[in-house]
């Protein structure tokens, strides 16, 4: 079985000074060009999939808000509609944009990612996240969200309302993709008819923080449901993902941490009652790849102020060191990796050019894309729509 | 002075203008028929490239109206993917500023206009309706006469947060440190009777400062707005008298708001048959109008103005002998049937019996006629005219075929229009504001000052 490798690509690279790296074009991140080469890359590695962060607010060193610092990247391009420009540029890769769920329309975010799934023929996924920050709450003025202080029980609650929230968009999201019937498109001139609308369907949705009538406006996507997936770090995302995600991203530590984490994503699958097929789990690891790795490293953190703090563990070594720990882990239940690279293009191509073929010389990755569709590349089925009658 | 002509492409839309039923017709969700239209836009040098929107599936008699196209993509995502296929082309979207914030309008169209190297361009709609607000989280909350103050407010919004990044603020400067210049991001603050919103914006300006902003209202309220704050009016009036009249009474408004006449560009909504010979082209009208009349299309137009179930009547018989429901009406989610609908059935009703015509033919005559119809040479002489004698400044033209559909305009009447010396024969610059030939949008330095900026 191959390994599933996707990578998380975001401004310079993941680690704060990566703008500054040799090799940097920090002068280039607000064009297509830039983007372009990157995934372009991506796919000459045979990755599964590239993900696109996004957030509606600026980039910050602190969790809870924005910084005043002007020595990192701040802004960034709309992931939905820059990963729907790399489409055509591609033909194999998956394309995989972040959206939040706090205070985007679910109606929006549905018709986004189902049109982002047609332009690419069945290679959208999608990544739904919660937005907490109260600065990011008064860039829509419509709620108004407690300072972000972790051991407050506001602050527990209101998360677990994003969550839930979350949940629902999730929920409405999917029904609309199923709103159209495949077949429902008919253009019967006998009867004069375009649509068949017994095959349209209302997804009726009512919840607590929105009612969603529906149907979508956009048929429904070739993958019939594009890939879902979500980052966790807790018992609340690990069931959040477990109701709606196809793919949960994970951040473990060591292999006996990573058969933990899996562990849990299994209980928390069981909790939630999920019918489908079981999450794909991947780890989340930032990479620094080549012999100088801990070195370029050591320099940006110096640059930076400070070691680079991440939610996942800092790799730092060759592509054959990463391709021991990779294989390593797998064993505690992973099914592949989403790849952060510290520096762009740098530990990219350290991956397309390093890792895979070290991957690929031990039988453990592909040696061609068997497939154009992402769900297909997952081993995921493509789903009947939920409302679609039997023929 | 010879005036210049701007063309712009509409993609075949969700009404009976598009002819779904012809065998050439292809696709309307698959990317290549947005290529195809895209390109061959691009191939004859046209301004932009249009996309509309509707935010719900509309309905007649309470079910999903079915005789049309249904169905479409979200605009922004595919002009996005079209700007990695084209390289001048304006890509215009519709996007609505009642069903959404501006924070997110703002970024969405500064990343449009990053990821196509300054080709974006905003048609700002507005809707009030609840029947739409059921598929959003507020609903139908906003009131019919909000709905232009609104869509003002949310327009300055936008421009103040493409405002707050000074064009200059990605300095990227490894040496010094400095991703963002000192004072390049100015904290944004709009408070206002629709929006009461703070922080910062995270999209750096884009290349045109200000993506070009389309508006379509046509009440006097949205002549007033574009008059103010619109860099293109997509219009209705297509008929030559009409047109003056939209187009001086616009253009009058313009001094007001300190703006020339040439800061607006009114632009009219048509379409066109071509054949070798007038007779040929007029014959081919007459068939696509049949076409996009069938005989159940009929009997829905009969039905959205009369506000009544007619579903028993034969289209090629008489008009019902009943009088319109004028309360509630059968349809909803198009503008076509809102207004003064016992006008329009006695005026039909008038036509039907002065010409002797059925319900079908009375339809087929009645729904909006190809506005240029005749040979390559001739639709050339009347584009030129309609923008020489200020009945418009260019079309926006709206095929009936997807995506075959301004093929031939391109190869046989843009030629023409070149050869003439009113249209271009490349384009001049890079960006639509370019093509448009509208003035760049002044820095944010030149709009208010911001302390921040010296320090």
């Amino acid at each position: 079985m191959t390994l599933h490798l996707a990578v998380a690509l975001d401004g310079a690279g993941w680690h704060p000074a990566a703008w500054r790296a040799k090799g940097a074009r920090p002068d280039r991140l607000f064009t297509a060009a830039y983007w372009a080469e990157l995934v372009i890359e991506a796919e000459r590695g045979l990755l599964d999939f590239v993900t696109f962060e996004d957030s509606l607010g600026l980039q910050s060193s602190r969790f809870e808000g924005p910084d005043d610092r002007l020595d990192q990247v701040r802004g960034r391009l709309d992931a939905v509609l820059l990963a729907a420009s790399l489409a055509p540029l591609t033909s194999h890769i998956g394309l995989v944009p972040t959206t939040s769920t706090t205070h985007s329309e679910p109606f929006h975010i549905a018709i986004g990612i189902a049109s982002l799934d047609h332009v690419s023929r069945g290679r959208a996924g999608w990544r739904p996240r919660v937005s907490p920050r109260p600065d990011e709450a008064a860039h829509f003025g419509r709620r108004e969200f407690p300072p972000l202080d972790l051991s407050d029980p506001i602050v527990t609650r209101h998360v677990r309302d994003l969550f839930g929230e979350a949940a629902d968009a999730v929920e409405v999201v999917r029904r609309l993709w199923d709103s159209w019937d495949d077949d429902a498109e008919i253009r019967d001139v006998a009867t004069g008819r375009f649509v068949d609308r017994d095959r349209l369907h209302y997804v009726d949705f009512q919840g607590e923080w929105f009612d969603v009538k529906g149907p979508s406006i956009t048929p429904r996507p070739p993958q019939g449901q594009p890939l879902v997936t979500s980052l966790a770090h807790d018992t609340l995302p690990y069931e959040f993902a477990a109701q709606g995600s196809d793919v949960v991203y994970v951040t473990p530590r060591d292999r006996a941490e990573a058969e933990a984490i899996t562990g849990r994503v299994r209980a928390a699958e069981d909790a939630v009652g999920r019918s489908e097929p079981p999450l794909h789990v991947f780890a989340d690891l930032v990479v620094f790849l080549g012999d100088d790795a801990a070195d370029r490293k050591a320099r940006l953190d110096e640059l930076d102020g400070g070691a680079l703090a991440s939610d996942a563990l800092v790799f730092t070594g060759t592509p054959e060191r990463l391709a021991d720990l990779l294989l390593d882990w797998r064993a505690a239940g992973l099914s592949g990796y989403r790849l952060r690279p510290g520096t762009l293009p740098h530990d990219l191509t350290a991956i397309t050019r390093g890792l895979v073929p070290a991957l690929q010389a031990r039988g453990a990755f592909r040696g061609a894309y068997e497939t154009t569709v992402l769900r297909e590349r997952l081993g995921l089925p493509r789903p009947a729509g939920r409302y679609q009658k039997a023929s | 002075m010879t005036k210049q002509i701007h063309l712009a492409a509409h993609f075949p839309g969700v009404n009976n203008t598009t002819v779904w039923s012809d065998p050439r017709s292809g696709s309307q969700i698959d990317f290549e028929s947005f290529r195809h239209l895209a390109q061959t836009a691009e191939r004859g040098k046209f301004d932009f490239f249009f996309l509309a929107e509707g935010l719900r599936l509309r309905e007649m008699k309470g079910r999903i109206h079915d005789l049309d196209v249904v169905g479409r993509p979200e605009s922004l995502t595919v002009l996005s993917a079209l700007s990695a296929v084209t390289t001048r082309l304006g890509l215009a979207a519709t996007v609505n500023s009642t069903f959404n914030e501006p924070y997110e309008v703002a970024r969405r169209l500064a990343s449009l206009d990053h990821l196509s190297g300054g080709r974006a361009a905003w048609n700002v709609v507005t809707s009030y309706d609840a029947f739409t607000g059921e598929n959003f989280r507020r609903g139908g909350f906003l009131a019919e006469e909000d709905r232009y103050t609104r869509a003002a407010e949310f327009l300055q919004t936008v421009r103040e947060l493409w405002d707050s990044w000074a064009p200059d603020a990605v300095a990227a400067d490894a040496a010094t440190g400095a991703f963002v210049r000192p004072g390049g991001i100015t904290p944004f603050r709009h408070q206002g009777r629709h929006f009461d919103i703070s922080g910062a914006f995270n999209v750096p300006r884009g290349p045109q400062g200000h993506p070009v902003i389309i508006q379509a209202g046509d009440s006097d309220e949205g002549r007033e707005f574009a008059a103010s704050a619109a860099d293109v009016i997509f219009s209705r009036h297509s008929k030559l008298e009409e047109g003056r009249a939209f187009y001086r009474d616009v253009k009058r408004r313009l001094a007001a708001y300190g703006r020339r006449d040439e800061d607006l560009k009114i632009l009219p909504a048509v379409t066109y048959v071509l054949g070798d010979t007038e007779a040929e082209a007029a014959e081919r009208a007459a068939e696509i109008r049949r076409a996009q009349v069938s005989p159940q299309t009929a009997i829905a137009f009969v039905e959205g103005v009369w506000g009544r179930d007619l579903s028993g009547h034969d289209p090629d018989g008489p008009l019902p002998d009943l009088e319109p429901e004028l309360e509630e009406g059968v349809s909803k989610g198009r503008a076509q049937f809102r207004g003064d609908r016992g006008a329009v059935a006695a005026k039909w009703r008038a036509l039907a019996e002065e010409k002797n015509l059925s319900i079908r033919e009375l339809v087929i005559e009645v729904a909006a006629p190809q506005t240029f119809i005749g040979t390559p040479v001739s639709v050339a002489a009347e584009i030129d005219r309609f923008v020489q004698t200020d009945a418009a400044d260019g079309f926006i033209f709206v095929p009936h075929l997807t995506p075959g559909g301004l093929d031939d305009l391109v190869d046989k009447v843009v030629p023409i229009l070149q050869e003439k010396g009113v249209f271009r024969a490349d384009y001049t610059g890079p960006t639509l504001r370019d093509h448009l030939g509208l003035a760049p949008r002044p820095g944010p330095s030149g709009l208010a000052p911001h302390p921040k900026e010296t320090s």
